[in-house]
């Protein structure tokens, strides 16, 4: 602790030349953060995806539907605890860039399916006691200011014409990873306006299965099983782990993890480039700092953790404010819910990246500090 | 007691024998220092005079632990230095050797208080002790309401005075003094030199100096002419130069 005022006071001597570099530390910290923030919100799905559940899809897209009757079929088969489906609706709010998942649900099935999305006992009850209630995430209720009791009106796009809404209840998340961007409303809501409307393809036609099961080490046989039973049917199926239909999904917008891990590569290298210059600079313009010092009888280990010591507070700073700035930017929540519904920075990638930035103020330091602890005192005085 | 003849009278606090120093440049070697021997007793001021390339600063850096000779013996208070790891060499540097430069070489980042506490930061004494010990020495120096500034809110001669403070302040066995004046205009020297006569004879510091100035050497109790790395001089010694 003594040596604290001598260390800030060296630290700081070239004012604008560390202000500059603490600089460059929290810019891209900052970018680290917000490549974290950009990655866990492509990979949230996979993230989060129950080890327990199946994805039931049309084997030709996703985008096509299937029989209403396969819930029951599928749900008959041994190893299968429990069924529900899920019609993508596809609409939006008052303006068409206002664009967030809509599902078309079987209220029962989907309450049992998804026990992480938390809904009071009394919504629930408004909801399964309404034919045209709806649903929210906290996130998309609190991105378009909604509240109970709201009416929404959403445009329909696969199923034209203005859908309305009654919003009895909030749902939130059982973790910060959980999706709290979606609208929920009745299947049957969908189903009976699009029989009346005298619509074909859809009627009696969800969109997907989510199937629940007994044991997770049994996916393998009943994926086979249920695409087996499907085959050659005028609606085949794809089964797949949840975890690999969200992998699929996130792999649709392309590789985004190697793209932000290259990019976050050539930042951090460019910073320890930036960073041991300065060190090497700082070190360098006080060499005959070091040779007094060393002739008082500070020992070469002393200068080597002094050194190190300036490189890590660099790094210290700079890394907490740019940490500081990417947790700040996710208060808003996301800029973007309908591509990036999850927005947010958990504690254990800022500790992460608190590490990034120190293991770079010791690389960056570590140079010039065995260069300072190296000196030879006569040789430096010499040069003074 | 001074004393060059390499006969020890037993009280010496340092005793030089047969002390060489050797460079290699450019495949020559050039002897620096040829065979001194030296002995100083405690509380004498010893001045090193000579031409440029004598070898005065050679002899002041292997006496400070700073340099190790290519041959010879140095022992101080007892310790000999010549084989001491590099490590025990700077512990044993901030026990027993007290600085002067020529530049003062002042940490201008730190105040002259600050300045003077570096050499206790090494010590185990407390804040409150550490901050005894600095006016203290600032006090004997005559700076002490200047503890505060910043070597450059300092004169050069201020400056100095604070470098004698940071010499003393850990009581050092000895102070080795580069020029200690060599930057400094004659009124400013010559108190520079006041102060180190009387760190001598009150408070019983033995100093050795190094300086082309005659005014300076003749503060000192004893002045050995150094030419070729060789004594060719000596005044006010016990033996034969």
């Amino acid at each position: 602790m003594k040596y604290l005022h001598f260390l800030r006071v060296n630290l700081f001597r070239k004012k604008i030349r560390t202000g500059l570099t603490i600089g460059s530390f929290a810019i891209a910290m900052l970018l680290f953060g917000l490549l974290v923030i950009v990655r866990l919100a492509f990979n949230q799905g996979v993230e989060v995806a129950g080890a327990d559940r199946l994805i039931v899809m049309n084997r030709i897209t996703f985008i096509e539907p299937l029989p209403i009757s396969y819930m029951d079929r599928i749900a008959a088969m041994p190893g299968v605890k429990a069924v529900t489906h899920a019609t993508w609706f596809g609409g939006t709010y008052q303006d068409p860039k206002n664009f967030f998942p809509q599902f078309a649900v079987d209220p029962e099935s989907w309450h049992l399916m998804y026990p992480e999305y938390l809904v009071g006992d009394d919504q629930w009850k408004a909801f399964l006691g309404d034919r045209q209630a709806a649903i929210a995430g906290a996130g998309i209720a609190k991105q378009y200011g909604w509240k109970i009791g709201d009416r929404i009106p959403i445009e329909g796009t696969i199923f034209p014409g203005n859908w309305e809404f009654n919003l009895v209840g909030i749902y939130t998340g059982a973790t910060p990873k959980d999706d709290v961007t979606q609208f929920w409303f009745h299947y049957d809501y969908l189903n009976e306006t699009l029989k009346q409307a005298g619509g074909r393809s859809w009627v009696d036609h969800p969109g997907w299965y989510v199937v629940k099961l007994d044991n997770p080490d049994d996916a393998a046989n009943i994926v086979k099983k249920i695409d087996q039973t499907f085959a050659n049917s005028d609606y085949e199926t794809k089964t797949d782990t949840e975890q690999a239909f969200a992998e699929n999904f996130a792999k649709q917008v392309g590789n985004i993890a190697f793209i932000l891990e290259a990019v976050g590569a050539v930042v951090f290298f460019t910073l320890l480039l930036v960073t041991g210059n300065t060190m090497a600079t700082s070190v360098r313009e006080r060499t005959a700092e070091w040779a007094i010092l060393k002739a008082l009888g500070f020992s070469d280990r002393f200068l080597l953790f002094f050194v190190l010591a300036e490189s890590i507070s660099i790094a210290l700073i700079g890394g907490l404010l740019g940490i500081g700035l990417a947790k700040l930017s996710t208060a808003w929540g996301s800029p973007a819910p309908s591509v990036l519904p999850l927005f947010y920075l958990p504690a254990d990638q800022m500790l992460v990246g608190v590490g990034v930035a120190l293991a770079v103020g010791v690389v960056a330091g570590l140079l010039p500090a065995l260069s300072a602890s190296r000196l030879k005192v006569v040789d430096a005085l010499r040069r003074v | 007691m001074v004393r060059v003849d390499g006969t020890s009278s037993g009280e010496s606090l340092i005793q030089i024998r047969g002390l060489e120093k050797n460079y290699s440049r450019a495949g020559e070697e050039i002897h620096v220092l040829q065979g001194l021997n030296l002995d100083v007793g405690k509380g004498e001021f010893v001045a090193f005079m000579g031409p440029s390339g004598s070898g005065k600063t050679t002899l002041l850096n292997l006496l400070g632990g700073l340099d190790t000779p290519s041959r010879g013996s140095i022992t101080v208070a007892g310790d000999e230095i010549t084989h001491m790891s590099a490590g025990k060499l700077t512990q044993w540097r901030a026990r027993h050797v007290g600085f002067i430069f020529q530049m003062y070489n002042l940490l201008p980042v730190l105040t002259a208080f600050q300045n003077v506490e570096l050499p206790l930061l090494l010590t185990k004494l407390s804040k409150s002790e550490r901050k005894q010990h600095v006016d203290i020495a600032l006090e004997i120096v005559g700076l002490a309401n200047r503890s505060n500034h910043y070597p450059r809110q300092l004169s050069g001669g201020q400056e100095q005075r604070v470098a004698i403070a940071r010499a003393i302040v850990a009581d050092p066995t000895f102070l080795l003094c580069d020029e200690p004046t060599g930057d400094l205009d004659r009124k400013a020297a010559d108190e520079i030199l006041d102060l180190l006569t009387r760190l001598c004879k009150e408070h019983g510091k033995t100093i050795l100096m190094v300086s082309h100035d005659p005014l300076a050497a003749d503060r000192a109790g004893a002045v050995l002419h150094l030419n070729k790395g060789a004594l060719v001089e000596a005044q006010g010694v016990g033996g034969p130069a």
